[in-house]
């Protein structure tokens, strides 16, 4: 209430400096009228400050020496060395590829079938049916990442797996899943399908109900199939909220999976499943090279960001929704 | 980064979707037909092809392990046993990393939801001073981050490692869960409200604690069960951050069992081979009963939690 009244007080009149020192002054009293909203954000503010910002001036170390006497600050500068050594070990092309791959794999597969699936169940008639289904495919994701990894090792075991059972029955030979390089990727993305896509898919039909019903109406009215009005009501119904989230899939293009490639390791299949995150965690945790791996890390958060301003970039020309 | 402009925020998606449109039955065209049984047979096999891995683990939980390694586990148990489950139980590994579990998931939610709803509250006044900026410092950390290497120093720099510190701290707060706290604030807590609670002399504290956080329990039960399940869930952290067993909490408990095949829990790691065969199939059998156990309680829980979770999805998509 009282925030109002001297801003109605300040005449149009009045000459450029004093007003720009009364709304100086202004601010300042408006700031520290808010003192407790700032107290509020506080705890927040100093996380952030603390385990983001923190490790983002930490970064420098790539083009540094780092040693843990001399701490982010004063290590000494050695420029883009470590830069240089990566790209010209022989792991580079190898750790570059598999990332690429299976997130590039993993978008085209994985990133259209929640649209489908949403489309689907949206078209269900009876409603049980459709919480039903929403409840079952949705539940893999509240499964631990390890569990799920765990599922494979055991459904996929060579000798008393599953599906290794049932390729017996038959009649064929079993297959070590994991522990073949041939099977990583596969395996990967099947598996992301399999946990993810019901969860990916509740947004879609969030997006979808908020579409006016009296488009589809309308659309019946005139005789269109339910083919049709998917194409022309549902799908442009939810393009917004589409290229959003492949904007964002984009964005994390290379950091999704990670923690998933890491349990999904085994010396057996190292050659496709290194990822440049694994690789990361290889060489500077459980090797402490830490400046040689903090310069792979940002080479990946580089080379997403890039990705990500450049995909943006494209919707805006297309006219789509973007981000910012 | 509006996607929808929505009207039914608040709404539950579910009532929304169940509007939606007049059934369609006498004008159903032959195309519809083929369409529906073509959509409901495709969602069938989904729902198949998520079920019946599951439904797998749980009935080779309780088989014996020789009818699994026979390829005669397909439909039904075979050969009862709860061998798996008696040995889980008997496992301290286990029951020290549910503990340890039970104690990062309460520090770490109390943590990090009281950190969000405080933050995102400040974040949705429009009258706060710098709100744009700040907000901005917030968002730039979604898109980029000082990766895994300087993490791990600053967390070693703190004197955090191997505490339960270093567990909860570091992702205590995500940056998309403070955008849908922020987004629920602005669409439900009107600002007609907060200057009529003003008029009377409230201050913000007050407002905050009195009015807002009694009126915003669908958003607290959401941020809640998010970071239940995610700290329940969470492995890498005590990954890098612990290294002391007796603190790992029981997913990593579980990485090791599962995964890496530490077969230590079956005590017969000697012996002659047909002895270690029967160690192996022992502890295949505790892997099947491990996945039960540790998704079990998730899964229970579930069909509570699928109102707040659909209704979270929501908020976000419409940010």
């Amino acid at each position: 209430m009282s925030r109002t009244i001297p801003a109605l007080r300040r005449r149009p009149s009045a000459a450029p400096l004093p007003q720009r020192k009364i709304s100086f002054s202004l601010r300042l009293k408006k700031i520290s009228r808010a003192w407790q909203l700032y107290v509020l954000l506080a705890p927040a503010l100093v996380y952030i400050a603390v385990f983001k910002y923190w490790p983002m001036y930490g970064v420098q170390i790539a083009f540094k020496n780092y040693n843990p006497a001399d701490g982010f600050t004063d290590s000494p500068w050695v420029g883009l060395t470590h830069f240089i050594r990566f790209v010209n070990s022989y792991q580079f092309g190898q750790v570059l590829g598999n990332t690429l791959w299976i997130a590039v794999l993993g978008l085209l597969v994985a990133f259209p079938i929640p649209i489908i699936l949403a489309l689907l169940v949206n078209q269900l008639q009876s409603e049980r049916f459709k919480k039903f289904t929403q409840t079952v495919l949705y539940s893999p994701a509240f499964i631990s990442t390890v569990v799920v990894v765990g599922i494979m090792f055991v459904v996929l075991s060579p000798r008393s797996g599953l599906v290794n059972n049932a390729i017996q029955l038959a009649g064929g030979e079993p297959i070590f899943f994991m522990g073949s390089a041939e099977w990583f990727r596969p395996i990967y993305v099947i598996s992301d399908v399999w946990q993810n896509a019901g969860f990916s898919m509740i947004v879609y039909l969030a997006a979808l109900a908020a579409i006016d019903p009296a488009l589809h109406d309308a659309a019946k009215v005139d005789g269109a199939s339910k083919l049709q009005r998917i194409r022309h009501i549902d799908l442009p119904g939810i393009m917004p909220v589409v290229t959003i989230l492949f904007i964002l899939a984009i964005g994390n293009l290379l950091n999704v999976g990670f923690e998933k490639a890491l349990l999904m390791q085994t010396p057996l299949n190292l050659s496709n499943s290194e990822i440049i995150q694994t690789y990361v965690y290889h060489a500077g945790l459980q090797q402490a090279q830490f400046s040689y791996s903090a310069a792979i890390g940002l080479f990946n958060s580089v080379l997403n960001l890039a990705l990500l301003l450049f995909f943006n970039t494209v919707a805006r020309r297309a006219n789509q929704a973007t981000l910012w | 980064m509006s996607l929808t402009t929505n009207p039914r925020t608040t709404e539950s998606p579910t009532r929304a979707v169940i509007q939606d449109r007049p059934k369609q039955t006498l004008r159903d065209k032959y195309g519809d037909r083929a369409f529906n049984i073509t959509a409901t047979a495709i969602l069938l096999l989904s729902i198949l092809a998520v079920v019946y891995p599951l439904y797998f683990i749980v009935i080779a939980s309780v088989s014996d392990p020789n009818a699994i390694y026979e390829g005669k586990v397909w439909l039904f148990p075979s050969g009862v046993t709860l061998e798996g489950y008696q040995r889980i139980f008997a496992d301290s590994r286990i029951w020290n990393g549910l503990g340890n579990t039970l104690i990062y998931t309460v520090v770490g939610t109390a943590i990090s939801v009281t950190t969000i709803l405080c933050g995102a509250y400040a974040l949705s006044r429009k009258d706060m001073p710098g709100r744009k900026i700040l907000m901005l410092l917030f968002v730039i950390t979604m898109f980029f981050d000082g990766g895994l290497i300087t993490k791990y120093l600053v967390v070693r720099d703190l004197g955090m490692l191997n505490t339960v510190w270093a567990v909860v701290l570091p992702g205590a707060v995500g940056v998309w869960n403070l955008i849908i706290a922020r987004s629920f604030f602005e669409h439900t807590i009107p600002n007609e409200l907060r200057e009529a609670a003003q008029m009377d002399g409230a201050t913000d504290f007050k407002f905050f604690f009195k009015m807002v956080l009694p009126l915003s329990k669908p958003l607290i039960m959401l941020m809640i069960m998010i970071h239940v399940v995610a700290q329940w869930n969470s492995f890498f952290d005590a990954l890098i951050f612990l290294n002391d067993d007796s603190k790992y909490p029981l997913q990593l408990v579980l990485r090791n069992i599962l995964i890496q095949s530490d077969v230590s829990s079956t005590g017969t790691t000697g012996g002659d081979i047909q002895s270690y065969a029967a160690a192996q199939r022992i502890a295949e059998l505790t892997k099947y009963a491990m996945i039960v156990v540790s998704s079990l309680p998730l899964m229970i829980a579930l069909p509570f939690m699928q109102k707040h979770f659909t209704k979270g999805a929501m908020i976000g998509a419409v940010k």
